[in-house]
Protein backbone atom coordinates (compact mmCIF):
# COMPACT_ATOMS: atom_id res chain seq x y z
CA UNK A 1 0.00 0.00 0.00
CA UNK A 2 1.19 3.25 -1.22
CA UNK A 3 0.25 6.13 1.29
CA UNK A 4 1.18 9.70 1.70
CA UNK A 5 1.70 11.51 4.92
CA UNK A 6 1.36 15.14 5.84
CA UNK A 7 5.48 16.81 6.72
CA UNK A 8 4.49 17.47 10.46
CA UNK A 9 5.53 14.82 13.51
CA UNK A 10 3.78 12.07 14.55
CA UNK A 11 2.10 11.05 10.92
CA UNK A 12 4.01 7.14 10.64
CA UNK A 13 2.04 6.45 13.81
CA UNK A 14 -0.91 7.49 12.48
CA UNK A 15 -0.46 5.44 9.67
CA UNK A 16 0.82 2.54 11.07
CA UNK A 17 -1.87 2.12 14.04
CA UNK A 18 -4.45 1.38 12.25
CA UNK A 19 -2.60 -1.76 10.79
CA UNK A 20 -1.71 -3.04 13.29
CA UNK A 21 -5.33 -2.17 15.64
CA UNK A 22 -7.48 -4.75 12.88
CA UNK A 23 -4.49 -7.43 13.47
CA UNK A 24 -2.31 -6.38 10.07
CA UNK A 25 0.72 -8.22 10.08
CA UNK A 26 2.87 -5.47 9.19
CA UNK A 27 6.41 -6.73 7.13
CA UNK A 28 7.87 -3.86 5.90
CA UNK A 29 7.56 0.23 5.40
CA UNK A 30 9.59 2.40 3.75
CA UNK A 31 9.41 6.03 4.99
CA UNK A 32 10.93 8.25 1.27
CA UNK A 33 12.03 10.77 4.15
CA UNK A 34 13.48 13.18 1.15
CA UNK A 35 11.00 12.62 -1.19
CA UNK A 36 8.08 15.31 -1.83
CA UNK A 37 4.77 14.47 -3.53
CA UNK A 38 3.45 17.06 -5.75
CA UNK A 39 0.97 17.76 -3.14
CA UNK A 40 4.09 18.56 -0.52
CA UNK A 41 3.30 14.97 1.31
CA UNK A 42 5.69 12.57 2.28
CA UNK A 43 5.30 9.09 0.49
CA UNK A 44 5.26 5.76 2.30
CA UNK A 45 5.45 2.43 1.05
CA UNK A 46 3.35 -0.47 3.85
CA UNK A 47 3.87 -3.88 2.57
CA UNK A 48 1.95 -6.27 5.58
CA UNK A 49 -0.62 -9.15 5.78
CA UNK A 50 -4.35 -8.68 6.18
CA UNK A 51 -7.53 -10.39 6.13
CA UNK A 52 -8.89 -9.26 3.05
CA UNK A 53 -12.54 -8.17 4.50
CA UNK A 54 -10.83 -5.99 6.56
CA UNK A 55 -9.68 -3.78 3.97
CA UNK A 56 -12.29 -1.53 3.45
CA UNK A 57 -12.57 -0.90 7.31
CA UNK A 58 -8.54 -0.09 7.27
CA UNK A 59 -8.89 2.41 4.47
CA UNK A 60 -11.79 4.41 6.38
CA UNK A 61 -9.65 4.42 9.44
CA UNK A 62 -6.11 5.64 7.59
CA UNK A 63 -8.27 8.55 6.12
CA UNK A 64 -10.11 9.61 8.89
CA UNK A 65 -6.45 9.88 10.79
CA UNK A 66 -5.45 12.21 7.88
CA UNK A 67 -3.41 9.46 5.77
CA UNK A 68 -3.84 9.75 2.22
CA UNK A 69 -4.05 6.34 0.53
CA UNK A 70 -2.71 6.48 -3.31
CA UNK A 71 -2.55 3.13 -3.80
CA UNK A 72 -3.34 -0.36 -3.07
CA UNK A 73 -1.93 -3.43 -4.83
CA UNK A 74 -3.16 -6.72 -3.64
CA UNK A 75 -0.86 -9.92 -4.02
CA UNK A 76 -3.17 -12.08 -2.17
CA UNK A 77 -0.84 -15.95 -2.60
CA UNK A 78 2.94 -14.84 -1.51
CA UNK A 79 4.39 -18.37 0.09
CA UNK A 80 5.51 -20.85 -2.98
CA UNK A 81 6.61 -24.28 -3.29
CA UNK A 82 7.98 -26.58 -5.69
CA UNK A 83 6.51 -30.38 -5.78
CA UNK A 84 6.82 -33.41 -7.37
CA UNK A 85 4.76 -36.49 -8.24
CA UNK A 86 5.93 -39.56 -9.61
CA UNK A 87 3.79 -42.32 -10.51
CA UNK A 88 -0.01 -43.19 -12.73
CA UNK A 89 -0.98 -39.27 -12.07
CA UNK A 90 -2.85 -38.86 -15.82
CA UNK A 91 -4.82 -42.14 -15.15
CA UNK A 92 -5.73 -41.61 -11.62
CA UNK A 93 -6.80 -38.06 -13.04
CA UNK A 94 -5.15 -35.02 -12.81
CA UNK A 95 -7.83 -32.75 -13.24
CA UNK A 96 -9.17 -33.97 -9.39
CA UNK A 97 -5.48 -34.10 -7.95
CA UNK A 98 -5.14 -29.96 -8.78
CA UNK A 99 -8.85 -29.50 -7.74
CA UNK A 100 -7.94 -31.49 -4.32
CA UNK A 101 -5.41 -28.33 -3.64
CA UNK A 102 -7.47 -25.52 -5.60
CA UNK A 103 -10.11 -26.23 -3.20
CA UNK A 104 -9.03 -25.15 -0.39
CA UNK A 105 -8.99 -21.41 -1.68
CA UNK A 106 -6.15 -20.12 0.09
CA UNK A 107 -3.53 -22.66 -2.25
CA UNK A 108 -3.35 -22.64 -5.96
CA UNK A 109 -1.41 -25.48 -8.11
CA UNK A 110 0.00 -21.78 -10.66
CA UNK A 111 2.48 -24.18 -12.73
CA UNK A 112 2.60 -27.57 -14.11
CA UNK A 113 5.06 -29.21 -16.18
CA UNK A 114 4.02 -33.33 -17.17
CA UNK A 115 6.72 -36.31 -18.11
CA UNK A 116 5.31 -38.87 -19.70
CA UNK A 117 7.45 -41.56 -21.75
CA UNK A 118 4.70 -43.96 -22.50
CA UNK A 119 1.34 -44.97 -22.18
CA UNK A 120 1.80 -48.52 -19.74
CA UNK A 121 4.84 -46.22 -17.93
CA UNK A 122 4.73 -43.79 -15.03
CA UNK A 123 5.04 -40.49 -15.27
CA UNK A 124 6.14 -37.22 -13.74
CA UNK A 125 4.78 -34.27 -12.97
CA UNK A 126 6.58 -31.06 -11.18
CA UNK A 127 4.13 -27.93 -9.86
CA UNK A 128 4.69 -24.97 -8.21
CA UNK A 129 1.95 -23.70 -5.44
CA UNK A 130 1.10 -20.90 -4.41
CA UNK A 131 -0.72 -19.95 -1.05
CA UNK A 132 -1.78 -16.69 0.41
CA UNK A 133 0.34 -18.03 4.15
CA UNK A 134 3.14 -20.56 5.48
CA UNK A 135 0.17 -22.13 7.14
CA UNK A 136 -1.73 -22.51 3.80
CA UNK A 137 0.76 -24.02 2.01
CA UNK A 138 1.51 -26.47 4.62
CA UNK A 139 -1.96 -27.37 4.79
CA UNK A 140 -2.19 -27.87 1.50
CA UNK A 141 0.64 -29.70 0.99
CA UNK A 142 -0.95 -32.18 3.61
CA UNK A 143 -4.22 -32.34 1.54
CA UNK A 144 -1.84 -33.28 -2.15
CA UNK A 145 -0.03 -35.58 0.18
CA UNK A 146 -3.13 -37.39 1.31
CA UNK A 147 -4.66 -37.18 -2.57
CA UNK A 148 -0.89 -38.60 -3.84
CA UNK A 149 -1.09 -41.74 -1.30
CA UNK A 150 -4.57 -42.56 -2.25
CA UNK A 151 -3.40 -43.02 -5.97
CA UNK A 152 -0.40 -44.36 -5.28
CA UNK A 153 1.69 -41.34 -6.41
CA UNK A 154 4.80 -40.16 -4.94
CA UNK A 155 5.07 -36.75 -3.66
CA UNK A 156 8.86 -35.88 -3.45
CA UNK A 157 8.40 -32.32 -1.61
CA UNK A 158 11.81 -29.67 -1.74
CA UNK A 159 13.88 -30.03 1.79
CA UNK A 160 12.91 -27.11 4.39
CA UNK A 161 14.02 -23.69 4.10
CA UNK A 162 15.67 -24.34 0.86
CA UNK A 163 17.89 -21.80 -0.48
CA UNK B 1 53.19 -45.80 28.41
CA UNK B 2 50.43 -48.21 29.43
CA UNK B 3 48.88 -50.79 27.29
CA UNK B 4 45.91 -51.08 26.48
CA UNK B 5 44.52 -54.14 25.60
CA UNK B 6 41.70 -54.09 23.07
CA UNK B 7 39.31 -57.51 21.43
CA UNK B 8 38.39 -57.35 18.01
CA UNK B 9 34.57 -59.73 17.56
CA UNK B 10 33.96 -59.47 14.08
CA UNK B 11 36.58 -60.16 11.33
CA UNK B 12 35.17 -58.88 8.38
CA UNK B 13 36.26 -55.98 5.90
CA UNK B 14 35.55 -53.55 8.98
CA UNK B 15 37.60 -55.92 11.68
CA UNK B 16 40.34 -56.35 8.82
CA UNK B 17 40.17 -52.73 8.52
CA UNK B 18 40.80 -51.76 11.96
CA UNK B 19 43.66 -54.33 12.40
CA UNK B 20 45.55 -52.48 9.16
CA UNK B 21 45.52 -48.75 10.15
CA UNK B 22 46.18 -49.98 14.07
CA UNK B 23 49.45 -51.30 12.34
CA UNK B 24 49.50 -48.84 10.23
CA UNK B 25 49.28 -46.25 12.75
CA UNK B 26 51.62 -47.67 15.37
CA UNK B 27 53.96 -44.44 15.56
CA UNK B 28 51.17 -41.96 16.18
CA UNK B 29 49.54 -43.96 18.85
CA UNK B 30 53.24 -43.97 20.62
CA UNK B 31 53.31 -40.13 20.05
CA UNK B 32 50.36 -40.33 21.67
CA UNK B 33 51.54 -42.08 24.09
CA UNK B 34 49.10 -44.95 23.77
CA UNK B 35 50.09 -48.71 23.11
CA UNK B 36 47.40 -50.72 21.86
CA UNK B 37 47.30 -54.26 21.76
CA UNK B 38 44.95 -56.56 19.98
CA UNK B 39 44.71 -59.67 22.83
CA UNK B 40 41.10 -61.01 21.23
CA UNK B 41 40.13 -61.45 17.57
CA UNK B 42 36.89 -63.18 16.94
CA UNK B 43 34.86 -64.00 13.86
CA UNK B 44 31.59 -66.06 13.27
CA UNK B 45 33.09 -69.64 13.37
CA UNK B 46 36.46 -69.10 15.27
CA UNK B 47 38.45 -66.98 18.00
CA UNK B 48 42.38 -66.28 18.03
CA UNK B 49 43.48 -65.01 21.79
CA UNK B 50 46.93 -64.32 23.06
CA UNK B 51 47.64 -62.35 26.19
CA UNK B 52 51.03 -61.08 25.01
CA UNK B 53 49.79 -59.20 21.88
CA UNK B 54 48.17 -61.27 18.40
CA UNK B 55 50.44 -61.11 15.54
CA UNK B 56 48.31 -58.78 13.20
CA UNK B 57 49.47 -59.06 10.21
CA UNK B 58 49.52 -62.91 10.42
CA UNK B 59 46.11 -63.33 11.60
CA UNK B 60 44.84 -61.45 8.47
CA UNK B 61 47.23 -64.02 6.26
CA UNK B 62 45.24 -66.60 8.28
CA UNK B 63 41.73 -65.68 7.92
CA UNK B 64 42.61 -64.93 4.21
CA UNK B 65 43.53 -68.45 3.29
CA UNK B 66 41.39 -70.30 5.73
CA UNK B 67 38.24 -68.32 5.81
CA UNK B 68 38.46 -68.29 9.74
CA UNK B 69 40.66 -66.58 12.20
CA UNK B 70 41.56 -69.16 14.89
CA UNK B 71 39.94 -72.21 16.51
CA UNK B 72 36.16 -73.17 16.79
CA UNK B 73 35.28 -73.87 20.19
CA UNK B 74 35.06 -70.73 22.12
CA UNK B 75 31.69 -68.31 22.38
CA UNK B 76 32.27 -64.97 21.58
CA UNK B 77 30.77 -64.27 25.57
CA UNK B 78 33.41 -66.28 26.75
CA UNK B 79 36.04 -64.72 24.94
CA UNK B 80 35.07 -61.33 26.29
CA UNK B 81 34.28 -62.45 29.85
CA UNK B 82 37.58 -64.48 30.07
CA UNK B 83 40.14 -62.41 28.50
CA UNK B 84 42.22 -59.69 30.00
CA UNK B 85 41.31 -56.49 28.64
CA UNK B 86 40.01 -52.84 28.54
CA UNK B 87 37.99 -52.10 25.17
CA UNK B 88 36.16 -54.37 23.40
CA UNK B 89 35.59 -53.19 19.41
CA UNK B 90 32.20 -54.50 17.95
CA UNK B 91 32.36 -54.71 14.21
CA UNK B 92 29.84 -57.81 13.63
CA UNK B 93 27.58 -57.82 10.61
CA UNK B 94 24.23 -55.34 11.34
CA UNK B 95 20.75 -57.04 11.64
CA UNK B 96 18.60 -53.72 12.34
CA UNK B 97 15.23 -56.24 13.20
CA UNK B 98 17.10 -58.12 16.01
CA UNK B 99 20.13 -55.98 16.89
CA UNK B 100 22.36 -59.49 17.22
CA UNK B 101 24.96 -61.10 17.55
CA UNK B 102 25.97 -57.18 18.20
CA UNK B 103 23.86 -56.32 21.11
CA UNK B 104 24.41 -59.29 23.07
CA UNK B 105 28.12 -58.66 22.66
CA UNK B 106 27.97 -55.15 23.62
CA UNK B 107 25.66 -55.88 26.60
CA UNK B 108 28.37 -58.94 27.64
CA UNK B 109 31.31 -56.38 27.13
CA UNK B 110 29.68 -54.09 29.03
CA UNK B 111 28.83 -55.99 32.07
CA UNK B 112 31.83 -57.65 32.41
CA UNK B 113 33.32 -54.01 32.17
CA UNK B 114 35.15 -53.43 29.06
CA UNK B 115 34.42 -50.07 27.41
CA UNK B 116 33.16 -50.21 23.26
CA UNK B 117 33.91 -48.91 20.10
CA UNK B 118 31.39 -50.00 17.28
CA UNK B 119 30.21 -49.14 13.69
CA UNK B 120 27.49 -51.83 13.96
CA UNK B 121 23.70 -49.78 13.56
CA UNK B 122 22.01 -52.92 14.21
CA UNK B 123 22.23 -52.93 18.30
CA UNK B 124 20.91 -49.21 18.35
CA UNK B 125 18.02 -49.58 16.03
CA UNK B 126 15.60 -50.31 18.91
CA UNK B 127 17.95 -50.45 22.14
CA UNK B 128 19.96 -47.26 22.38
CA UNK B 129 18.63 -45.98 25.53
CA UNK B 130 19.34 -49.49 27.21
CA UNK B 131 22.61 -49.55 25.77
CA UNK B 132 23.54 -45.95 27.05
CA UNK B 133 22.60 -46.98 29.92
CA UNK B 134 24.21 -50.32 30.45
CA UNK B 135 27.49 -48.28 29.95
CA UNK B 136 26.90 -45.74 32.66
CA UNK B 137 25.62 -48.33 35.08
CA UNK B 138 28.57 -49.93 34.32
CA UNK B 139 31.20 -46.92 34.51
CA UNK B 140 32.44 -47.74 30.96
CA UNK B 141 32.36 -45.92 27.59
CA UNK B 142 30.24 -46.80 24.58
CA UNK B 143 31.58 -45.13 21.31
CA UNK B 144 29.57 -45.39 18.16
CA UNK B 145 30.55 -42.80 15.84
CA UNK B 146 31.57 -45.39 12.94
CA UNK B 147 27.76 -46.21 12.49
CA UNK B 148 26.66 -43.17 11.14
CA UNK B 149 27.86 -41.67 7.79
CA UNK B 150 31.19 -43.74 7.59
CA UNK B 151 34.32 -41.20 8.17
CA UNK B 152 32.57 -38.11 8.41
CA UNK B 153 32.79 -37.57 12.58
CA UNK B 154 28.99 -35.88 12.84
CA UNK B 155 28.32 -37.75 16.53
CA UNK B 156 31.42 -36.15 17.72
CA UNK B 157 30.71 -32.90 15.93
CA UNK B 158 27.20 -32.87 18.41
CA UNK B 159 27.92 -33.94 21.31
CA UNK B 160 31.74 -32.38 22.01
CA UNK B 161 32.14 -29.53 19.18
CA UNK B 162 28.79 -28.56 19.31
CA UNK B 163 28.42 -29.02 23.29
CA UNK B 164 25.73 -26.19 24.57
CA UNK B 165 24.10 -25.22 21.13
CA UNK B 166 20.39 -26.68 20.65
CA UNK B 167 20.26 -28.41 18.01
CA UNK B 168 17.18 -27.65 16.11
CA UNK B 169 17.26 -29.72 12.95
CA UNK B 170 19.58 -31.93 11.14
CA UNK B 171 19.18 -32.68 7.32
CA UNK B 172 21.45 -35.23 5.81
CA UNK B 173 22.24 -37.45 2.90
CA UNK B 174 23.34 -40.49 5.18
CA UNK B 175 23.36 -43.70 2.59
CA UNK B 176 26.13 -43.56 -0.47
CA UNK B 177 24.14 -46.12 -2.48
CA UNK B 178 21.10 -44.49 -3.01
CA UNK B 179 23.13 -41.29 -3.46
CA UNK B 180 25.06 -42.91 -6.16
CA UNK B 181 21.87 -44.69 -7.97
CA UNK B 182 20.60 -41.05 -8.36
CA UNK B 183 23.46 -39.32 -9.23
CA UNK B 184 23.72 -41.71 -11.98
CA UNK B 185 20.37 -41.86 -12.80
CA UNK B 186 19.82 -38.33 -13.25
CA UNK B 187 23.60 -37.70 -15.10
CA UNK B 188 23.03 -40.39 -17.92
CA UNK B 189 19.27 -40.91 -18.09
CA UNK B 190 19.63 -44.71 -16.69
CA UNK B 191 16.78 -46.29 -15.15
CA UNK B 192 16.60 -47.38 -11.51
CA UNK B 193 17.30 -50.70 -12.53
CA UNK B 194 20.04 -49.86 -14.40
CA UNK B 195 21.83 -47.36 -12.31
CA UNK B 196 21.66 -50.17 -9.23
CA UNK B 197 23.37 -53.03 -11.24
CA UNK B 198 25.93 -50.37 -11.97
CA UNK B 199 26.36 -49.83 -8.29
CA UNK B 200 26.57 -53.42 -7.62
CA UNK B 201 29.22 -54.19 -10.56
CA UNK B 202 31.38 -51.39 -8.62
CA UNK B 203 30.64 -52.79 -5.18
CA UNK B 204 28.81 -49.55 -4.02
CA UNK B 205 25.43 -51.58 -3.83
CA UNK B 206 25.17 -54.52 -1.84
CA UNK B 207 23.65 -58.37 -3.47
CA UNK B 208 20.63 -57.43 -1.34
CA UNK B 209 20.10 -53.62 -1.50
CA UNK B 210 16.95 -53.54 0.18
CA UNK B 211 18.45 -52.46 3.43
CA UNK B 212 20.10 -49.34 1.31
CA UNK B 213 17.33 -48.66 -1.50
CA UNK B 214 14.38 -48.34 0.87
CA UNK B 215 15.92 -46.57 2.96
CA UNK B 216 16.24 -48.68 6.12
CA UNK B 217 20.10 -47.90 6.53
CA UNK B 218 19.73 -44.54 6.74
CA UNK B 219 16.90 -45.07 8.62
CA UNK B 220 19.00 -46.93 11.35
CA UNK B 221 21.59 -44.12 11.04
CA UNK B 222 18.89 -41.62 11.53
CA UNK B 223 17.60 -43.00 14.50
CA UNK B 224 21.17 -42.92 16.40
CA UNK B 225 21.70 -39.02 15.38
CA UNK B 226 18.03 -38.62 16.50
CA UNK B 227 19.30 -40.15 20.52
CA UNK B 228 22.46 -38.35 19.98
CA UNK B 229 20.83 -34.97 19.52
CA UNK B 230 18.03 -35.52 22.06
CA UNK B 231 18.28 -38.67 23.99
CA UNK B 232 14.62 -39.30 22.93
CA UNK B 233 14.84 -42.24 22.97
CA UNK B 234 13.30 -43.45 19.17
CA UNK B 235 13.38 -46.35 17.89
CA UNK B 236 13.38 -47.41 13.99
CA UNK B 237 9.99 -48.32 13.96
CA UNK B 238 8.93 -43.92 14.73
CA UNK B 239 11.18 -43.46 11.30
CA UNK B 240 8.59 -42.55 8.16
CA UNK B 241 10.41 -43.81 5.72
CA UNK B 242 10.39 -43.68 1.72
CA UNK B 243 12.98 -45.47 -0.48
CA UNK B 244 14.26 -44.61 -3.72
CA UNK B 245 12.85 -47.46 -6.16
CA UNK B 246 10.25 -45.68 -7.53
CA UNK B 247 12.23 -42.44 -9.32
CA UNK B 248 12.41 -42.71 -12.52
CA UNK B 249 15.24 -40.80 -14.81
CA UNK B 250 12.11 -38.64 -16.22
CA UNK B 251 11.23 -37.33 -12.78
CA UNK B 252 14.98 -36.41 -12.74
CA UNK B 253 15.23 -34.79 -15.62
CA UNK B 254 11.85 -32.98 -14.54
CA UNK B 255 13.27 -31.75 -11.38
CA UNK B 256 16.95 -30.61 -13.23
CA UNK B 257 15.14 -28.58 -15.88
CA UNK B 258 13.33 -26.64 -12.74
CA UNK B 259 16.75 -26.17 -11.19
CA UNK B 260 16.35 -29.48 -8.80
CA UNK B 261 18.50 -32.49 -7.80
CA UNK B 262 16.61 -35.63 -5.85
CA UNK B 263 18.45 -37.18 -3.22
CA UNK B 264 17.17 -39.22 -0.45
CA UNK B 265 17.45 -37.25 2.97
CA UNK B 266 17.41 -37.65 5.88
CA UNK B 267 15.80 -35.06 8.10
CA UNK B 268 15.60 -35.42 12.06
CA UNK B 269 14.14 -33.13 14.41
CA UNK B 270 12.39 -33.22 17.99
CA UNK B 271 9.49 -33.32 15.75
CA UNK B 272 10.20 -34.85 12.47
CA UNK B 273 12.24 -38.36 11.92
CA UNK B 274 11.97 -39.10 8.10
CA UNK B 275 13.39 -40.61 5.49
CA UNK B 276 12.08 -39.94 1.69
CA UNK B 277 13.47 -38.34 -1.76
CA UNK B 278 13.58 -34.61 -1.49
CA UNK B 279 13.98 -31.86 -4.22
CA UNK B 280 17.04 -30.25 -3.29
CA UNK B 281 17.82 -26.83 -5.12
CA UNK B 282 21.09 -27.84 -7.07
CA UNK B 283 23.24 -24.90 -5.70
CA UNK B 284 22.45 -26.14 -1.89
CA UNK B 285 25.09 -27.59 -0.08
CA UNK B 286 22.92 -31.15 0.54
CA UNK B 287 23.10 -31.77 -3.57
CA UNK B 288 26.42 -33.60 -3.59
CA UNK B 289 27.00 -36.48 -6.16
CA UNK B 290 28.10 -40.28 -5.94
CA UNK B 291 28.52 -41.84 -2.62
CA UNK B 292 29.48 -38.79 -0.28
CA UNK B 293 27.73 -38.35 2.83
CA UNK B 294 26.79 -35.01 3.65
CA UNK B 295 24.64 -33.53 6.60
CA UNK B 296 23.59 -29.90 8.22
CA UNK B 297 23.35 -29.26 11.68
CA UNK B 298 21.00 -26.31 12.18
CA UNK B 299 21.35 -24.94 15.77
CA UNK B 300 20.80 -22.08 17.49
CA UNK B 301 24.01 -20.49 18.58
CA UNK B 302 26.37 -21.58 16.04
CA UNK B 303 23.64 -21.89 13.34
CA UNK B 304 24.31 -24.04 10.27
CA UNK B 305 27.78 -26.21 10.18
CA UNK B 306 27.80 -28.91 7.10
CA UNK B 307 29.95 -31.95 7.42
CA UNK B 308 30.66 -34.26 4.24
CA UNK B 309 32.93 -37.56 3.87
CA UNK B 310 33.43 -40.64 2.49
CA UNK B 311 30.25 -42.95 3.85
CA UNK B 312 32.17 -46.45 3.64
CA UNK B 313 34.55 -48.60 2.91
CA UNK B 314 36.33 -50.55 5.55
CA UNK B 315 39.71 -48.29 6.43
CA UNK B 316 37.59 -45.10 6.30
CA UNK B 317 35.57 -46.80 8.59
CA UNK B 318 38.18 -47.95 10.64
CA UNK B 319 39.70 -44.62 10.75
CA UNK B 320 36.72 -43.56 13.12
CA UNK B 321 37.00 -46.43 15.16
CA UNK B 322 40.53 -45.90 15.30
CA UNK B 323 39.98 -41.95 16.48
CA UNK B 324 37.27 -43.84 18.95
CA UNK B 325 39.74 -45.76 20.54
CA UNK B 326 42.24 -43.33 21.22
CA UNK B 327 39.81 -41.08 22.46
CA UNK B 328 38.82 -43.75 25.21
CA UNK B 329 42.39 -44.83 25.88
CA UNK B 330 43.76 -41.51 26.50
CA UNK B 331 40.62 -40.40 28.56
CA UNK B 332 41.31 -43.92 30.39
CA UNK B 333 44.99 -43.20 31.00
CA UNK B 334 44.33 -39.84 32.37
CA UNK B 335 42.13 -40.88 34.98
CA UNK B 336 44.01 -44.00 35.82
CA UNK B 337 47.62 -42.70 35.98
Amino acid sequence: MNLELKDIPGQLVLALQPISEIKGNILSVVHHHDERTPRGTIPVHVLFELNKEKLDELIEQLEKNGVLVARVGEKRLHEEMSVMLIGHIVHTDIRDTIDAVDSTGCAEIVDLALSMPGIEQVSSAFMIIHASTKENLMSALDILHKTADEKGLLMIEPIKNAI
Amino acid sequence: MKDIKISIIGFGDVGQGVVQVLSQKQQTLEKLGVNIKVVAIVDSRSSLVNADGIDLEKAVQVKRDTGIVGKAGSTTAEIIKNTDHDLVVEVTPTDINTGEPGLTNILTAIENGKHVVTSNKGPFARNYAKLMKAAKDHGVILRYEATVGGAMPIINLIQENLAGNTIERIDGILNGTCNYILTRMGEETLDYQHALLEAQELGIAEADPTYDVMGIDAACKLVILANTAYNNNAIFDDVSITGITKITPQALELADKNGYAVRLICEVSEQVLSVAPKLVPKKHPLAVGGTLNIATIHTDLSKMVTISGIGAGSIETASVILSDIIHISTGYLTHTL
